[in-house]
């Protein structure tokens, strides 16, 4: 269970909130002028990244709003909260601890498999 | 025992992961197609990830024909298992049962049951007085959502999850595969659109062709090799109780409540939760979806209200947007991906190793897994199998 801290709430826990996906996913202007495969990777192709994320979350259990974050995928550490309304945060602001893009981090995995 | 030797500098495959699906590929490769200069490649042991990590069940009542021949494919060859790798699979075909707990769940597992039927599947259709006679224990009438009736298939069950991948590993080492385990592949080396090696913890390893079967971790090494997959990573947990005599012989499974359960051989409760609702690598997930389970399965078994839970786990599943697998070739040359299990592969180990090996061995797909491509992502040509996943995406 992770805590999240509601703009406009406050520190509530997860299971009050609905995850909503990758954020900043831009519909695009002109569909008819794509090929089938450009719009193939609007509808089905999500980033999906172990490290940092930017995702959307809606607080479905309390104020129903929506709101950003950007998530440590590998660790579930938040590592920023902001308003839909806000720029989105630049990548360099946030340190990811993995060595590799498949490897563990040293804390917040529970791969013990792999884990020394 | 098979061995662990250090890498070669090169293999005519590479397959990066060692799981059930990964080392059965190897094994179908090296006896099927005669390709035996081939390295597995784990990073952590071997069947560590969600080969170890699953309920274990085994079945094929998928709704659409590329589906039902897929996973059918899969059956058939679990039922030879034990005799072809000469290993005890512990294959138990006890039947898989599908509940049903409302008017749309009846409407579309009678539609499934049809659609199974046609495509030569044993599936039949129970109602609550057979479902108490199979499984006397479960309350059908008592609780918010009642039982209504069942989708059942005989020939589906359980089997021993080590044990698939321990066989495959042991046949195919017997025939001249490197297993290599504790190596990670840190990154897949392409040059001009053509694969040529991975860089791993022990070094660079050449490669003609690599097999990436690395479920939830399978998306994020593609992206190194500058291939998009769409997948999205989630925890999907499990938990077993302490062990109790015999009391349920059967696997019950509830989409609409969400509650799995069958009982293994050490008579301990194996009890499937749902995924988190958010991309995850932690291989943990969160208390309340367990808890939702819980819930679940102590108003359909009132018996079970005082039991005690033993262990809990996570394995990180890597979900398709049609909950259906990708085994398939891609943009770039002699890199092959089998992947987007999502909830449900440990059913499909052999089936889907078998057809992936015939995949890389000859550049291009079985007629069973040639609708399984990337292309249905931009052609619509799609396999929606979210009905028949057990575990609601």
């Amino acid at each position: 269970m992770i805590l999240i801290d509601c703009p406009y709430c406050g520190e509530r826990e997860q299971s009050e909130f609905t995850n909503g996906g990758e954020a900043h996913v831009i519909r695009p202007k002109n569909p008819e002028a794509l090929s089938d495969k450009e719009w193939g990777q609007y509808v089905f192709y999500r980033s999906n990244p172990k490290g940092i994320f930017y995702e959307r979350w809606n607080h479905s259990h309390g104020c129903r709003k929506w709101f950003n974050a950007v998530r440590d995928t590998s660790t579930d550490t938040i590592l920023k909260i902001y308003k839909l309304t806000d720029n989105r945060p630049d990548i360099s602001e946030f340190k990811s601890s993995l060595k590799s893009p498949s490897g563990e981090p040293a804390v917040g995995s529970g791969n013990f498999a792999v884990k020394k | 025992m098979w061995e662990s030797p250090e890498p070669k500098k090169g293999y005519d495959v590479i397959i990066v992961g060692g799981g059930g699906h990964g080392l059965g590929t190897a094994y179908y490769l090296a006896k099927e197609h005669g390709i035996k200069n081939i390295a597995v490649i784990e990073k952590g042991w071997l069947g560590g990830g969600n080969t170890g990590r699953n309920t274990t069940i085994i079945r094929s009542n998928y709704l659409w024909n590329e589906s039902a021949h897929l996973y059918d494919h899969s059956v058939k060859l679990w039922e030879n298992l034990s005799e072809e790798l000469n290993f005890n699979m512990m294959f138990s075909q006890r039947g898989v049962m599908n509940l049903a707990h409302n008017e749309h769940d009846i409407k579309e597992m009678k539609r499934r049951i049809s659609a199974n039927r046609l495509n030569g599947l044993d599936t039949q259709w129970l109602d609550t007085k057979q479902i108490e006679e199979l499984v006397p224990i479960m309350n059908t009438k008592n609780l918010r959502y009642p039982v209504l009736g069942a989708a059942f298939q005989p020939r589906g069950g359980v089997a021993r999850h080590d044990a698939v991948a321990w066989g495959y590993a042991l046949r195919s080492n017997e025939m001249g595969v490197d297993i290599i385990q504790n190596c990670e592949v840190k990154d897949i080396k392409t040059d001009n659109h053509k694969v040529e090696g991975v860089n791993t913890s022990k070094g660079f390893i050449k490669a003609n062709k690599v097999a990436v079967v690395a479920s939830g971790h399978t998306s994020v090494l593609a992206q190194t090799a500058g291939v998009k997959l769409p997948l999205q990573s989630r925890p999907l947990q499990a938990l077993v109780s302490e062990p109790i005599k015999p009391v349920i012989n059967t696997v019950v499974m509830s989409n609409a409540v969400h509650a799995y359960v069958s009982q293994s051989d050490k008579g301990e409760l194996v009890i499937g939760a749902g995924t988190d609702g958010y991309n995850s690598f932690t291989q943990r997930g969160g208390y309340d979806v367990i808890e939702e389970t819980v819930r679940a399965i102590v108003e359909l078994y009132p018996i079970f209200g005082k039991m005690k839970m033993l262990r809990q786990w996570g394995g990180i599943v890597d979900i398709c947007p049609d909950a259906s697998p990708i085994i398939s070739k891609c943009e770039v040359k002699g890199l092959y991906f089998n992947c987007g299990w999502g909830t449900g592969g440990f059913k499909a180990t052999p089936g889907s190793a078998n057809v992936f090996a015939h995949t890389v061995a000859k550049d291009e797909p079985h007629k069973i897994n040639a609708a399984f491509n990337l292309e249905r992502f931009s052609d619509g040509r799609l396999i929606d199998e979210h009905g028949a996943a057990a575990v609601a995406h």
